[in-house]
């Protein structure tokens, strides 16, 4: 242990806050994809971390598209029309994706009226399915004789490799609290993570397809007789869900950079972790979970050492669970009052 | 009575789910016959299960991997979802992180026996076992108090802290794994390596030929010897262990326990109130559940390869279980053996699929779970309920119709 | 002539005819004498038409570097082919996906499957210690590109080998350069707690002696490396060596230059490939030391990625064997031990553990936002 580390002196300490704020806004903005599908239908949504990794591809495809594969160095203010057009895409691939999921994987089990836990089972398997497809994305491409043409999108013999942005973009410093410079790229992260977080609880609360969310989360049967369309809303469940994981893909692009078919398992069951630790089915529980879950992997990376950090976040985890069984703030989606 | 189930009126009717509906009535007819009958059909499918690697049916057999390895995975696999089985079927625990009770399981028995001691494997086993459940206990006092799926993300981060532990710790061999766990003991003479095999007679396995059988002397069983070139032996070893375990979990679940069990599942606090100590029984089908799981990790530990890793207990694995569990059906033991014989055979058998076998077995995930979201062989109990239900739509339907054409 | 009493002749046919009945030569290494008499007679080898194997991950977490692999290999075969004729070889891939758990099956398989003479693999150094006593008690002939542990050439595995210098030879140059010629001062060693980076960065660790300023470990996945940032600044090192692969190692140099580190950047082979400097960026890649124990590929190589001119490399000494009319496991096996040539990846012989003997390391230089391949530096 070296409590030295973290505790020594109050910069280091900051430090490594700041420096795990930046990565909680990331794991919170994909914690609301499962908190919201598991406070409308009860499920816990295993693919969604593949929704977020299609968005990841969607960014860099983007700038692939608009700006070519030649690698450069740009600051944050040069990137931004790209990086809006990439956000656009991004939400787009992740919406695309979401939407497919609750049509194959959901919809037909939904009807059915099937036990909760088959969902989880054929959500597994979208999740492999997916995960693959984007692996094996050249293998397609040549089935169609496209793959000279599309070679920077579907990496040729390497669609498993790691894929990267072709601009790396260069964080500036603004400030430093301790010794960890808050750069204009963390700020974006975090500040967009809160603006989309408020946008969202917002509709939720205001609007009439948040009133519906809201109702069916609380009783799908009343909610359905009182004349809410349950498939709408479940649509628009995941939608939203998947929109916000498009977003997390963008900001996540941002700061590092690089993916591959593989980037959204270990951050899935991360946002996933940070959803429960917040109450899961909770928008505000989501924020908190992440932004929570994010310094507590820093701060025990510290003190443990990194190689410890999962075991740190998981053993808070049960400790938070212990003390208050349905998560920091557990009140469901339903009963979020407007 | 007719036992033909009658498809929804108004749903397309698939030939997939004309599939399920004939394996129905073969389960259904298998429940009908008289003791005698149904005690021969189990001793032939016994005898079946036990040739298998060596009849090396066409079709079946696996051409791109060791036939004998796949059924030995197999079996693991069906022992362990029969395990896991009691934890989610019986008690309706969703447990995400069943991988740790298997590492613990296997851990042990790789320590005993070779990293910090020179047990002999048998002697290794029953230890294995005990820790697990003990494990199973420790983990399981504190969270079982949690509410339903939050004890899934719970018994996930336990898997996960698990690998990681063993990963970080020296003394348990971290990333490098121990190697050269030892074998069971033979039976019969040692082998002298290379020429000399050992054992006590020799069974010769087929060959396929299209559909025309021919004897394979050259690739033959030695019996009973525990190698590293056939790994049939293992498969017969673990096979055995999956007929006592069934065996025992038939006793249980007939007992006062298992209708504990029940009970606690479909509500908990109805079963509270009538008497049973639900969170008593919920922690002891977590125990037995690790249990199963961590004989099933020391037979994995002193398999073929003799040779263990944290990346051998990765969290995928702890869902691949549960997805053996629920496709199979959950609350059947014959379910979950299906269940994890499938999840452990497919893989293997799309081989043939190379670079794309992962996204087949995805699809076909999902394809089970969508067709048959009761499960391959789901519980009597569930069935019967489902078949009242379509029966309700059917009748509620009928009268809509009426009501429209009237 | 011996005489044999009649009990005695009775019992030997009865022992012959369960010799032949359970005769149990699995595998090729059972080398008959017609085997032995036809290799002898030099001509075309009986490993015509038959298959090399491939053991690895081809799907997977780490199914990118086996591809590399398999690309290393489809390559040598197709020059062999196009050459011979009437000797074609081909190759059978079987995908571990990486892991010790799939391996052993794929083994069984590979040994019992007639049609195989070699192996190329296992990939990684776990498969390679589950599989090692399958390939070994069946004779088969191994040549690995890519597993390094220092453990698995230990085991008393005649006929397995590897065209790769193991981890200590190379931990010790990287060491060596480090404090030699890039004249660190403080080094802190990071590594991914798998067992070749562990393995790596732990020999880095122990030759760096006093200029060692503390260590951590990472996992494979991880993307935030603030942690890291931070604790190497508050060490005040002067360089970094990583032990792991190149989508870390890229993350961790992108990260460390953004948080303000100047120091010198080393990482070994298994981040010296192109992508490193695609994840890194090319202005945070800048100035990286990338070591590996193979020279720089011949500038027209077809085959790209790591470990592919290894798996070129090992897969050509099988085939030199076949050109050379060997057609037996056994004669195979001592081909090999006795092997030498110089392939693409440097000069190639074996000691009688498996493990090459003459391993020089290169370091590589990430220059103008490119990975140099073309000029190494050798480190002495």
């Amino acid at each position: 242990m070296h409590l030295d580390a973290l505790f020594g002196s109050f910069d280091n300490f900051l430090s490594y806050t700041t420096g795990g704020l930046v990565f909680g806004a990331i794991y919170a903005l994909v914690a609301l994809g499962y908190t919201m599908v598991y406070g409308v239908l009860q499920l816990i949504n295993f693919a969604h971390s593949e929704v977020f990794m299609f968005g990841t591809f969607g960014m860099a495809w983007t700038f692939y598209f608009l700006h070519g594969s030649e690698p450069v160095t740009w600051s944050l203010g040069r990137a931004a029309p790209m990086l809006l057009a990439s956000l656009v895409v991004a939400m787009a691939v992740s919406a695309g994706i979401a939407l497919l999921l609750e049509r194959v994987a959901y919809r037909p089990l939904i009807n059915k009226n099937a036990p909760k836990l088959i969902a989880l089972i054929s959500a597994i398997g979208a999740s492999f399915a997916l995960a693959e497809a984007m692996g094996l994305r050249d293998r397609f491409a040549s089935w169609v004789g496209l793959d000279d043409d599309l070679a920077n999108y579907v990496s040729p013999e390497k669609a498993r490799d790691v894929y990267s942005n072709p601009v790396t973009i260069q964080p500036h410093n603004l400030f430093d609290v301790g010794g960890y410079s808050i750069t204009d790229v963390d700020l974006v992260v975090v500040l967009a993570a809160i603006l989309m977080m408020v946008a969202l609880d917002q509709f939720v609360r205001r609007t009439r397809f948040g009133r519906g969310i809201r109702a069916t989360a609380q009783d799908p049967e009343s909610a359905a007789l009182m004349g809410v369309n349950s498939t709408r809303v479940v649509q628009m469940t995941f939608l939203i869900g998947g929109l916000m994981a498009g977003v997390a893909a963008t900001l996540y692009m941002m700061k590092i950079g690089s993916t591959r078919q593989n980037a959204g398992f270990i951050l899935g069951v991360k946002a996933f972790t940070a959803a429960v630790m917040g109450g899961i089915g909770n928008l505000r529980g989501a924020l908190l979970g992440g932004l929570i879950l994010g310094v507590m992997e820093n701060w025990g990376s510290a003190v443990f050492g990194p190689n410890w950090k999962d075991v740190t976040a998981f053993v808070l985890l049960v400790l938070i669970l212990l003390v208050r069984p349905s998560g920091l703030l557990g009140e469901a989606l339903g009963k979020a009052r407007a | 009575m007719s036992t033909s189930t009658q498809p929804p009126v108004g749903t397309w009717r698939n030939p997939l789910r004309a599939v399920g509906s004939w394996w129905d009535g073969v389960v259904d007819g298998y429940a009908r016959q008289p003791l005698p009958v149904k005690a021969l059909v189990v001793a032939v499918a016994i005898a079946l299960a036990y040739a298998l690697p060596l009849l090396r049916p066409p079709i079946l057999t696996t051409n791109s991997i060791d036939f004998g390895g796949v059924m030995f995975r197999v079996a693991a696999f069906a022992l362990i979802a029969l395990g896991l089985n009691i934890v989610i079927g019986y008690a309706g625990l969703l447990d995400l992180g069943y991988v740790g009770f298997y590492a613990v399981g296997a851990y042990t028995t790789a320590v005993l026996t070779v990293y910090h001691g020179s047990w002999p494997f048998f002697l290794a086993l029953p230890v294995a076992v005990v820790v697990t459940m003990i494990s199973g206990v420790l983990l399981g006092a504190p969270t079982l108090r949690v509410r339903g799926d939050y004890l899934a993300i719970v018994t996930l981060g336990f898997g996960e802290i698990i690998r990681i532990t063993v990963k970080n710790v020296g003394w348990l061999g971290s990333s490098a794994g121990i190697k050269d766990i030892p074998h069971p003991n033979n039976i019969g003479p040692d082998p002298v390596l290379p020429y000399d095999k050992g054992g006590l007679f020799a069974i010769p396995r087929l060959e396929w030929n299209g559909f025309t059988p021919s004897l394979d002397h050259d690739h033959a069983t030695r019996f009973l010897i525990f190698g590293a070139l056939d790994a049939v032996p293992y498969y017969w070893l673990i096979l055995t262990a999956l007929i006592l375990v069934v065996i025992g979990d038939r006793l249980i679940k007939n007992s006062r326990v298992g209708r504990a069990w029940e009970a606690t599942r479909e509500d908990e606090d109805a079963a509270e109130l009538m008497g049973v100590p639900t969170f008593k029984y919920k922690l002891m089908a977590f125990a037995l559940g690790a249990a199963i799981g961590g004989l099933s990790g020391s037979f994995y530990a002193s398999g073929q390869g003799g040779y263990i890793s944290p990346d051998s207990f990765p969290l995928l694995l702890s869902m691949l279980f549960v997805a053996a569990v629920i496709v199979g059906g959950s609350g059947n033991r014959w379910g979950a053996i299906a269940g994890g014989a499938i999840v452990a055979y497919l893989p293997e058998r799309f081989r043939d699929f190379a670079d794309y076998r992962l996204l087949v077995f995805g699809l076909a995930l999902t394809v089970l779970a969508v067709w048959r979201p009761e499960g391959l062989l789901p519980p009597r109990r569930a069935r019967r309920a489902k078949q009242a239900e379509a029966e309700i739509e059917a009748l509620e339907d009928g009268e809509l119709e009426e009501t429209t054409h009237g | 002539m011996i005489r044999f009493s009649k009990p005695a002749r009775a019992l030997a046919v009865v022992a012959v005819a369960g010799l032949a009945l359970s005769a149990c030569g699995s595998d090729d290494s059972s080398d008959t004498p017609d085997a032995a008499a036809s290799s002898s007679g030099g001509g075309a080898s009986a490993f015509c038409g038959k298959n090399i194997a491939f053991l690895g991950a081809l799907t997977g977490d780490a199914g990118a570097l086996g591809q590399n692999m398999v690309n290393g290999i489809e390559l040598a075969l197709k020059e062999h082919n196009d050459k011979n004729a009437d000797c074609q070889v081909n190759l059978k891939k079987f995908d571990s996906q990486g892991s010790p758990d799939n391996a052993p099956g794929l083994a069984t398989q590979i040994v019992n499957d007639d049609t195989i003479f070699g192996l190329v693999g296992p990939g990684f150094s776990g498969e390679s210690l589950a599989t090692g006593k399958t390939f070994f008690e069946a004779g088969l002939p191994s040549i690995s590109p890519s597993a390094t542990n220092v453990t698995i050439t230990q085991q008393g595995w005649t006929t397995w080998h590897r065209v790769i210098g193991n981890d200590d030879a190379q931990g010790a140059a990287d060491a060596q350069y480090l404090t030699g010629t890039a004249g660190a001062t403080k080094v802190f060693v990071v590594d991914d707690g798998q067992d070749y980076s562990k393995g790596l960065a732990g020999k880095v660790k122990d030759s760096l002696g006093d200029a060692l300023a503390g260590d951590d470990q990472i996992s494979v996945g991880d993307t935030n490396m603030s942690a890291v940032v931070q604790a190497v600044k508050s060490a005040g090192a002067d360089a970094v060596f990583y032990g792991g692969y190149y989508t870390e190692a890229g993350l961790l140099v992108k990260q460390l230059r953004q948080g303000g580190f100047t120091g010198t950047f080393m990482s070994g082979d298994g981040s010296e490939d192109p992508s490193f400097v695609k994840v890194a960026g090319a202005d945070a890649a800048e100035g990286a030391v990338l070591s590996a124990p193979a020279g720089p590929p011949p500038a027209d190589f077809g085959a790209t990625g790591l470990y592919s001119t290894q798996a070129y490399d090992a897969t050509n000494i099988f085939l030199a064997a076949v050109d050379s009319g060997v057609s037996d496991a056994q004669a195979l096996n001592e081909f090999i031990g006795s092997y030498t040539g110089t392939g693409v990846s440097g000069p190639i012989a074996f000691d009688e553990n498996g493990d090459i003997t003459e391993s020089k390391i290169y370091a590589y230089f990430v220059k103008d936002g490119k990975l140099d391949v073309d000029n190494p530096e050798v480190i002495e």
